[in-house]
């Protein structure tokens, strides 16, 4: 059974000029979209990179609107000479000429084009290592680099800096620099998240676009003229809106810096781990950098269907607590009212799927946070199938900002819908479960990554239960008298899937070890589904997630491998 | 004996004459406006209809005039570029931000007879279909935006402006803008974004070409005010008469401003060609000769963004002899005529009209200095080879005129230079690397010397160091011939 989609018609043929980069023909399209999706003519720059020729830009990216100031994408060039007739002039064996531009007031000066801004025309030669193009471009290093503090070995960029790079690669060894530097202000507070450095900010304003265009907050501009250009923000308004950390991502210099991460780990360092943020319903896909086991930041992924390549500063700084030093580390069992004494994994599970496999069908409740993951889910809904239970997640709700925040703050409510755990509205079954544990119907509540006594089954209404079986990774007050407590795991420190609100299942990897006994709370599940349903599974997260999506009508058709570093959409 | 040609000047100067609309009408003013607007519509013999506005334009091109705010491209080809089938509006702004140093032209116009350029504004926008057109007008000329207020109010108030001028059903309403103090805002997109209210920041051509993407993205023609005032002329007296003052493919007159070491610096109007540079400075008409024992040493023949010459250059130019074929004759910097393509043939620009005079007293080193002073206070700072090198240049030159140069500074000056031209968003890149490209190559025996001098001074006093000699030769290309 395939998934989802009719065959769509096919699309119209995409018309197509030849030109030449670097000696090489190449077809190119005529049109491209541009940063908001919208086709126009193709530029130098874009065609160079289909030809697989870098052309090394600063002020240029693909999702921000042209600016064509840093110049370094100079690139010489050639046109087809056209005659007074109008019509092409040919060499002597039938080509068509090519003139290579040159300035008008000196034609033995070779004028170059900003690949990013200038359109390609049929018969264009595009001439990117030339040697007139290296000598453009390293004076405009040169020119960058005058000026430029001397900070690489306390600058936070190095390693990931752009102004190193091209140097290495398109620069001079030598300054001949004789003056003085022109100095301007360092250590700026531009706003609650970040630190400005204006010397080494080379002015290519994709700050200010990203922060006017994307995020519609027109709060940065440069003052003062001339070399003592600035940035700056508006007078008297901080810079502080839901994305302003993006802006650390795209300056190719060390110039905008994230005080979260400033100072804390050299970039060389870091462990660069393929995984997704789970602070909402969005799912924007990021990398986790991290070193020996210790998260250090969160930087966003390239993922068209979701997030473009940005993420918001909430999602961006949610991963602190991952290390807290209060972290559930040890598996705990309690005795009736006794205090809780720490054991094994095998002791408990042995425990735990004895009481569920001899438990009264609707005596069990499960309550699982639409944070866990849809293998998880999936697992937990088996049990429930089993075992009759009474299943809810808890609902999260914030106001959804009109980029990528949405107001959904659970990263999996649609899996925790979709994998058949929940059999109704998120949230609309916990008064149910409250009552029935009143009345002692429910004897046995098995809870997963929530602190179910905020949210309407207060300690008193717990001490009901005969068992209660909580798997969490903070302490919480729910844990505290628990029966049972299992220490899970952060989505960090484990593989998975989530589903976001569209319906795209996109897959995290494992970036630190769990801290402790933890384990991730799919491994122990799939035991506990074995024992107390005899169902066998799979042990590795690819034959377990595989193994979902035959049995999950929604996630039909999905494999592991399949869903790729950028996932795939279900329909919900 | 060249005698000034006063077209455009022909009142202001005159004793008695004022700037207000009574003093312009009792000289004829605005009688032209009345014949542009009530021009008929021409028929060709292919049944053709040829609007009054087309005939306009069509003279302009005729009369041959160059823009004389300093680039010289043709006003009729410039206003051919207009995007006419958009559906935006069309706007047309004067240029009065006067700012190249050494010019001092417009000013006159502004000041004197304001009336006389409002008239070929308004001929300007009727023939291009502009119903809203905006005057900018440097900050510094605070008197000069107040008479122009008051000109455009009594403009209107005579039916000369505003809805239905003339009752020809013409709507054309013109403001008046100030600037607030940037040489930057000349710059014809710069100009733009500071009418925007943003900060005057030059766009990139391609796609921002005001024909089609200006003003609020809407076509715009950008014109000087001396040749909105030249278009009046044009009309007047046909494009073809227009075209028989001056000389071929420069046609016309200009206001030339001349500064300096001269007995009489000002403002004189000749027929384009007809002078030459050194009938310009020499003559008793114009700039009456150097100061009482002074040899002549540069001049700058078109505002400092111009390449200087150097006294006793020679130029070889390619002149059309009589039986049609071209020859190249050789000229004497004195003799060059004064027109916008011979002192492009000798490697300048005639630019804004304004012709700088240095006698031997002037340190040159030190003249450069002030003009390097200048593009670095002005420089925009959008892109990274003029912001960094403006600068850097007016440093090293500050250096090298306060004692504390090095022999190589004068390469080191040509090396930053190089890499300024040709590399940046807008001409400003050009204007502030050609005053030192032309300076440090013409005179460099005198930079290296001064630079030696004080490499010399430097390396006898007992605190110096011995001097680090810098590489300054250019990097090895792989692969380059």
């Amino acid at each position: 059974m395939s998934t989802v989609t009719e065959p769509k018609p096919a699309p119209p043929p995409v018309e197509k000029i030849k030109i030449k980069v670097d000696g090489r023909e190449v077809d190119v399209p005529k049109l491209m979209p541009d940063w908001q999706g919208k086709l126009v003519p193709t530029t130098m720059l874009q065609a160079c990179q289909l030809a697989g020729v870098e052309v090394p830009h600063y002020c240029y990216h693909p999702k921000l609107p042209v600016a064509g100031n840093c110049r370094m994408c100079l690139v010489e060039f050639g046109l087809p000479a056209i005659g007074p007739d109008r019509k092409p002039i040919l060499n002597e064996d039938g080509t068509p000429k090519i003139i290579r531009q040159a300035l008008p007031y000196d034609p033995s000066l070779p004028r170059g084009a900003i690949a990013c801004a200038t359109p390609i025309s049929p018969g264009m030669e595009i001439y990117a290592s030339s040697p007139a193009t290296k000598q453009m471009r390293e004076a405009v290093l040169e020119s960058l680099l005058i000026n430029h503090p001397l900070d690489c070995p306390i600058c936070d960029q190095a390693g990931e800096c752009k102004l190193q790079e091209y140097s290495v690669e398109y620069g001079q060894s030598e300054s001949r620099f004789a003056e003085e530097k022109v100095h301007k202000p360092k250590r700026v507070d531009l706003g609650p998240r970040i630190i400005l450095d204006d010397e080494r900010c080379i002015l290519c304003t994709r700050c200010i676009r990203f922060s006017k265009d994307i995020a519609g907050d027109d709060a940065l501009g440069i003052a003062s003229r001339g070399s003592h250009n600035f940035l700056t923000n508006y007078p008297g308004k901080a810079f502080d809106n839901n994305y302003t950390l993006n802006t650390v991502d795209i300056c190719p210099v060390g110039a905008l810096t994230s005080k979260d991460f400033r100072f804390q780990m050299r970039v060389w360092f870091l462990k660069e781990t393929k995984s997704l943020c789970a602070s909402c319903g969005t799912g924007c896909n990021i990398v986790i950098g991290s070193r020996e086991e210790k998260v250090y930041r969160y930087t966003p992924r390239e993922n068209d269907a979701v997030n473009g390549c940005w993420m918001c500063d909430y999602g961006r700084l949610n991963y602190r607590w991952i290390d807290r030093s209060d972290r559930l580390k040890e598996v705990r069992r309690r005795r009736s009212e006794g205090p809780s004494e720490r054991t094994t994994w095998a002791s408990v599970l042995k425990e735990i799927s004895e009481k569920l496999r001899t438990a009264a069908p609707g005596s069990v409740a499960i309550i699982a946070s639409a944070r866990q993951t849809n293998e998880e889910l999936y697992l937990l809904a088996k049990l429930a199938k089993r075992l009759g239970a009474l299943t809810d997640s808890i609902p999260r709700c914030g106001e959804a900002d009109k980029l990528l925040l949405h107001s959904d703050r659970n990263p999996n409510s649609t899996g925790a819908r979709l994998t058949g755990f929940l059999s109704a509205e998120i949230g609309s079954n916990l008064k149910k479960i409250a009552d029935a544990v009143q009345s002692r119907t429910v004897r046995t509540l098995i809870v997963f990554g929530e602190d179910v006594a905020r949210h309407g089954l207060g300690a008193p209404l717990l001490k009901r239960l005969d068992t209660l079986i909580v798997s969490d990774i903070l302490p919480s007050s729910t844990a505290e008298i628990a029966h049972y407590v299992l220490p899970g795991c952060a989505h960090a420190e484990k593989r998975g899937t989530f589903t976001n609100v569209k319906g795209r299942v996109q897959k995290f990897m494992k970036a630190v070890e769990p801290p402790g006994d933890a384990r991730p709370e799919w491994e122990f599940l799939h035991e506990l589904v074995l024992n107390v349903t005899g169902q066998n599974g799979f042990v590795s997260i690819e034959g377990l997630f595989n193994q979902m999506a035959k049995e999950v009508p929604a996630f039909a058709g999905l494999t592991w491998a399949a869903l790729g570093d950028t996932g795939v959409a279900v329909p919900i | 004996m060249p005698q000034e040609y006063r077209l455009i000047l022909k009142y202001a100067d005159q004793p008695g004459y004022s700037h207000d609309l009574d003093c312009y009408l009792r000289h004829g003013g605005y009688e032209v406006l009345r014949k542009s607007l009530t021009l008929p519509p021409k028929v060709l013999s292919d049944g053709r209809n040829i609007s009054a506005q087309e005939q306009i334009r069509d003279e302009v091109m005729k009369s041959g005039l160059r823009g004389r705010g300093g680039a010289g491209f043709s006003c009729g080809l410039k206003w051919s570029f207009v995007d006419r089938k958009s559906g935006k509006p069309i706007y047309l702004i004067c240029n009065a931000d006067e700012s190249e140093p050494g010019t001092f032209k417009d000013k006159q116009i502004i000041y004197k007879d304001p009336h006389q350029l409002l008239e070929g504004m308004i001929i300007s926008c009727f023939a291009n279909d502009v119903h809203l057109a905006y005057l900018y007008i440097r900050g510094e000329f605070v008197e000069g935006a107040k008479i122009l207020n008051r000109a455009l109010a009594e403009a209107r108030a005579k039916n000369f402006l505003g809805k239905n001028i003339l009752g020809s059903g013409y709507d054309l309403e013109i403001y008046v803008h100030r600037g607030a103090g940037a040489y930057i805002c000349g710059e014809e997109t710069g100009l733009i974004e500071s009418l925007e209210g943003k900060r005057a920041y030059p766009r990139i051509k391609p796609p921002y070409f005001p024909a089609v993407l200006g003003l609020y993205m809407c076509p715009t023609i950008v014109n000087n005010v001396e040749t909105l005032c030249a278009v009046k002329h044009i009309v007047a007296m046909g494009g073809a008469e227009f075209a028989k003052l001056g000389t071929p493919n420069n046609t016309g007159t200009r206001i030339v401003s001349i500064s300096g070491h001269v007995k009489k610096p000002g403002y004189y109007e000749v027929e384009v060609g007809k002078a030459t540079l050194g009938e310009l400075i020499n003559d008793p008409a114009f700039g009456g000769g150097l100061r009482d024992g002074r040899k002549l040493k540069a001049v700058i023949p078109g505002g400092s963004s111009a390449k200087v010459f150097r006294a006793g250059e020679k130029f070889k130019l390619k002149r059309k002899a009589p039986d049609g074929q071209m020859t190249t004759v050789e000229v004497d910097l004195l003799d060059l005529p004064y027109d916008f393509d011979s002192v492009q043939q000798a490697g300048s620009m005639s630019g804004s009209g304004a012709i700088i005079v240095m006698d031997d007293t002037t340190d040159i080193a030190e003249a450069l200095e002030n003009i390097t002073e200048f593009y670095a206070h002005e420089s925009c700072g959008q892109c990274t080879p003029c912001r960094e090198g403006s600068l850097w240049m007016a440093k090293a030159l500050h250096r090298l005129a306060h004692g504390h140069g090095r022999k190589q500074d004068a390469d080191y000056l040509l090396h930053i230079a190089k890499n300024i031209q040709g590399r940046t968003i807008c001409a400003f890149g050009e204007a502030c690397a050609w005053p030192v490209l032309s300076f440090v190559s013409k005179f460099k025996d005198e930079f290296e010397s001064k630079g030696a001098a004080a490499e010399t001074r430097h390396t006898l006093s007992a605190s110096a160091g011995p001097t680090r000699e810098m590489r300054i030769a250019a990097s090895p290309q792989a692969g380059s011939p």
